[in-house]
């Protein structure tokens, strides 16, 4: 398949509308008293923006198999989008958490950073695809190397196994919605790691 | 089954309408705390049932949660896990004929169909406040009877304890008990002494109506200062004891869900804070209470007990 016209444009578009939602919604919910959100529109909007962080990361992770597997090397150009989006979605979660959820309460804060391992996980999480985030432009992809990049990149990794770890701990006992995520994600690993196999080998007749 | 109004029950009982009513009081001085964050609660629908019953142990600020948010944000897992999900898929529970089994030490253990069950008591209405271990809450019109009436009626041996529930089991009208997300049936127990309280409640209805399938239809544990999960919901079984009785939650996770399951913000659950509490409709979180407000009535029942251990 050719790349559709406009699928740049369309994809951001497409990826903006569960935030756009979910704001609305929180916005609509706390200050003129709808339901949008369900009766504890915070902890709900809260999830929300979690798990689409975690979208965000399988398709971000997706479109190397993708692109391999069916052909479409277009996708390549716009995996830096979805990415983006991943981060921006785990951002979002963050603020809601901070300023809706333990309302600036630096205690709480404090103490959760601490005393709940899930927090932290998250958040480091989070933090790992700043670095990410800030080398995603043309000109930082020319200043560190393709070589470079690419092994920094690989920190995306990282946060997929902490983000849903951070999913895993912190739900009470249905642990259906995290261990999909982990088992896609296990999915888009092992490809990877089957690739990576498959290139070693072909790679070591030719040298000896 | 509609369990009628009680005839005892003097309209100078009933919440004045001023306390659920008046809103725009309450706004006032919401607004003056959260200033430019004017937050407005989910607004009550004109044709939802009122609230109806006399007050236990309601804070100043405390009016009824709305009844929308009552019947369709609950914990039934036999119904599903997501919040939603119970007054979605409970709608086809069938609730009668009903019959309940009191079993274990007891003088007159018994085989009861609800209705029998019920009639010897005086059904009230009581607007208590409900927090869950999750850290959100609620204020309930719950509609039912003191468990102590039953239990006096079945005559426990001097030797009992302990009282165990036990829900019903049947996964194919609940679908949640076909994963293992707990061990079900599910389990809950009290002490005597708890149990004999004359807070604690039976409920078969809330908002004056009978009590809809996902709030734990037709028969179900109401024990205000203890977290919402003690509330086991359709209960089939009231069996006496005299060792504690394992509990659903207590044996999915011990470290975290203890037999006691006392409300108080000074021990946390290990994974989040329990100090403050979302009331559901409400912006700012409050401060949550030790035995969730009913500490005068009841932190007798725990004199010299370590509450952090026996938590």
């Amino acid at each position: 398949m050719r790349e559709p016209r406009r699928f740049g444009a369309a994809l951001v578009l497409a990826s903006l509308v569960p935030a756009v939602y979910a704001l609305f919604a929180l916005a609509s919910d706390i200050l003129r008293g709808t339901r949008l959100l369900g009766s504890n529109p915070i902890k709900e909007g809260e999830h929300f923006l979690g798990e689409w962080t975690l979208r965000f990361l399988v398709l971000t992770l997706a479109v190397t198999p993708l692109r391999q597997i069916l052909g479409w090397n277009w996708l390549a150009k716009h995996r830096r989008t979805l990415g983006l989006f991943a981060f921006a979605y785990g951002v979002m979660h963050w603020l809601v958490y901070i300023l809706l959820d333990v309302q600036l309460d630096l205690d709480e804060l404090v103490t959760d950073v601490i005393k709940r391992p899930y927090i932290l996980i998250g958040s480091l999480g989070l933090l790992l695809m700043l670095p990410l985030a800030i080398t995603s432009t043309k000109k930082m992809i020319a200043r560190f190397g393709g070589k470079r990049w690419n092994r920094l990149h690989k920190l995306v990794y990282a946060s997929a196994v902490l983000g849903v770890v951070h999913f895993w701990m912190s739900v009470k006992s249905d642990i259906s919605g995290p261990s999909t995520f982990a088992v896609i994600f296990a999915a888009l690993f092992a490809y990877r790691l089957w690739k990576w196999r498959e290139n070693a080998t072909r790679i070591a007749p030719a040298r000896s | 089954m509609l369990i009628g109004r009680p005839k005892d029950l003097k309209s100078s009982e009933i919440t004045p309408e001023s306390l659920y009513v008046n809103r725009r009081e309450w706004l006032t001085s919401a607004a003056a705390g959260a200033a430019a964050l004017s937050v407005f609660g989910p607004a009550a629908q004109a044709q939802d049932p009122q609230p109806v019953g006399k007050p236990f142990g309601l804070q100043r600020d405390d009016k009824p949660t709305p009844w929308q948010d009552v019947t369709t944000y609950n914990n039934f897992y036999e119904f599903g896990t997501d919040k939603a999900e119970p007054a979605q898929n409970a709608t086809k529970f069938k609730t009668s004929p009903w019959t309940i089994t009191v079993d274990g030490m007891a003088g007159k253990p018994g085989k009861y169909l609800l209705e029998d069950f019920i009639k010897p008591s005086t059904v009230e209405d009581r607007i208590y406040r409900h927090r869950c271990v999750e850290a959100w809450s609620m204020v309930i019109p719950w509609r039912g009877i003191p468990l102590a009436d039953v239990i006096k009626r079945a005559e426990p041996m001097a030797s009992a304890k302990y009282v165990a529930f036990t829900t019903l089991m049947d996964p194919k009208q609940m679908p949640g008990q076909q994963l293992g997300v707990l061990d079900w049936p599910y389990t809950e127990g009290l002490r005597l002494d708890e149990a004999l309280h004359p807070l604690t409640l039976l409920a078969t209805g809330v908002y004056g109506r009978t009590l809809p399938n996902q709030n734990g239809a037709p028969i179900r544990l109401v024990v205000p200062w203890k977290y919402g999960f003690k509330g086991i919901k359709s209960i089939v079984k009231l069996t006496f004891t005299d060792k504690q009785p394992k509990t659903a939650w207590n044996t999915q996770r011990a470290e975290e869900y203890g037999f006691y399951s006392n409300v108080n913000p000074a021990v946390d659950h290990p994974r989040w804070s329990q100090a403050k509490e979302r009331r559901i409709g409400e912006f700012l979180k409050r401060p949550t209470l030790p035995f969730n407000g009913y500490a005068d009535q009841v932190a007798s029942l725990y004199a010299g007990m370590d509450l952090k251990k026996n938590y």
